[in-house]
């Protein structure tokens, strides 16, 4: 089914179209089986998430492989999105005045497009956070491969490893909190695909003078 | 010694405290090797592998007297041959019988994320419990001696024991039992000590060797193991002993600051999140989006 072939309700638009759906999805419930373990292995005080999910060495045997998949999936969505994430003037912007953007004072901030700024870098976030995440991922496979001579590789590994996760984990609490709790109508177009009007040009309004033709705002 | 020495006093990976620990005073035990009486017959290989049960693994032969290069999961015990030649161009032929070291503060043990697959014993002897094991292989990285290994059928990560369960007995490990020089010694950590002193003091005085010394690295608290090298000014010259072995810096700093920092921020990032909803809310509400003119007045 190509982007162009899914209807939507009058008054709503696609932004998600099945591919995206599918990707992104894949990739979260790699990523949250990928927390959980991570985070079983991280302390002894979440060591009770590994029993959960069927002991110690099921975690230590599926954790990197459900790290190649979320692999994939973002290594999928930057083809699929990294030509609309450049971070432009407008999103610097953004970000400066990021603080009106927290207290909700959505009508106070330069006008985003597609995606804001926010969003952007979480993207980016995740996609360096991924290889970093893959590379040292690989060394913390396999340790009994890296030869006595090379060990400083496992050294580096296990701290980019830990680091480069925890720094998902800030992004991934921002972006779930984003998209389920704060902006209403995210977590419907990341299920169904499609967002209102009102959505588009109250977030995006960019995007809704891009796909309108008409301004987002009347004093503009 | 008793059965009381196998009292844990440290566990991998646990959360909370150590039942049994400081319970009753112990002494610690130890392991003295005298690299300098050592004739490199093997006999403490052999009886490795017939006390543990090891499966045969093989050999490698690299036209001298080395059995493998470096100690395997199923092979615990190895004497590693160096020969040296000497600024005055004679030859020694050092021998180092290469095991675990038992760390006071056993890096393996610090990496290990699987609650129990790593517990250390009153008498300081560090065991792996390979039933908890869960085979990431941290220990590797952890060990300043690069002493585990991994059995790559099971996942598995194995090292000797220090013959944890002869020593709960009252008998001295399977090594110390077949060594026919007597360059094996054991006891408690204070008497092997004394004893590798006194070997120091007779080396530097009456053999000259004015360098000998003893092997007990502060870097790791002290070891279980403990050496008398005719030149510890340089013990990497037995096959490559390290000079001042300590916990990898990475992993205190990964099991140390970082991982403060990473829970007060995850915790303080889910709090902030909280606090943030109830204070400003949702960004609209949903009626709002879907019925724009719809009066919420009552």
């Amino acid at each position: 089914m190509s982007q162009t072939e899914q209807i939507v309700p009058p008054g709503r638009v696609l932004r998600y179209h099945f591919r995206e759906r599918i990707i992104h999805w894949t990739t979260s419930v790699s990523y949250i089986y990928l927390l959980m373990t991570g985070l079983a292995f991280w302390s002894p005080w979440c060591f009770w998430l590994a029993l959960m999910l069927g002991g110690g060495q099921v975690s230590r045997m599926l954790h990197p492989w459900l790290g190649l998949i979320f692999a994939v999936g973002v290594l999928m969505m930057f083809g699929m999105w990294a030509s609309q994430m450049h971070v432009d003037e407008n999103d610097k912007n953004w970000f400066r005045s990021v603080g009106h953007y927290a207290r909700n004072e959505d009508e106070q901030m330069p006008p985003a497009g597609r995606y804001n700024g926010g969003q952007k870098s979480l993207f980016w976030g995740f996609v360096v956070c991924m290889v970093l995440l893959l590379l040292s991922g690989l060394v913390l496979w396999f340790p009994e491969y890296i030869p006595w001579s090379l060990r400083y590789v496992r050294y580096i590994a296990v701290l980019v490893h830990a680091s480069s996760a925890l720094i998902t984990i800030g992004i991934f609490l921002i972006h779930v909190y984003m998209g389920v709790f704060a902006e209403r109508g995210a977590m419907d177009s990341m299920v169904h695909g499609d967002v209102s009007l009102h959505f588009v040009k109250r977030y995006h309004p960019g995007w809704y003078e891009e796909i309108t033709g008409q301004p987002a705002s009347p004093k503009k | 010694m008793s059965q009381a020495t196998l009292r844990v006093q440290r566990i991998s990976g646990h959360a909370g405290s150590v039942a049994g620990n400081d319970a009753q005073r112990e002494f610690t035990v130890c392991k003295l090797i005298d690299t300098t009486t050592c004739i490199g017959c093997k006999a403490c290989e052999v009886a490795c592998m017939e006390w543990n049960d090891l499966p045969f693994g093989e050999t490698v032969f690299d036209n001298t007297y080395q059995t493998m290069p470096e100690t395997r999961w199923n092979y615990w015990n190895l004497i590693l041959f160096n020969e040296h030649e000497k600024d005055d161009g004679s030859l020694m032929w050092l021998m180092r019988k290469n095991q675990c070291m038992h760390c006071a503060d056993p890096g393996c043990l610090a990496a290990c994320p699987a609650d129990g697959a790593i517990v250390q014993y009153t008498n300081g002897i560090v065991d792996f419990q390979q039933a908890n094991c869960i085979g990431c292989g941290y220990c590797i990285t952890g060990c300043p001696f690069d002493i585990p290994k991994m059995n790559p059928k099971t996942n598995r990560v194995f090292k000797c024991t220090l013959c944890a369960d002869r020593v709960s007995e009252g008998l001295e490990p399977a090594c110390i039992k077949s060594c026919p020089t007597g360059c094996l010694h054991f006891g408690s950590k204070d008497d092997m000590l004394k004893l590798a002193n006194d070997r120091k003091t007779q080396l530097r005085e009456h053999s000259n060797f004015p360098n000998a010394g003893v092997y007990d690295p502060a870097g790791v608290g002290g070891t279980g193991v403990i050496y008398v090298l005719h030149d510890a000014t340089n013990p990497e010259l037995y096959g490559g002993l390290p000079a001042d072995p300590h916990v990898p810096w990475s992993v205190r700093l990964w099991k140390g600051p970082l991982k403060w920092l990473g829970n007060v921020a995850m915790v303080g990032g889910l709090i902030g999140l909280v606090v943030h909803y109830l204070r400003f809310g949702p960004k609209e509400r949903e009626e709002t989006i879907k019925q724009p003119h719809e009066g919420v007045e009552p």
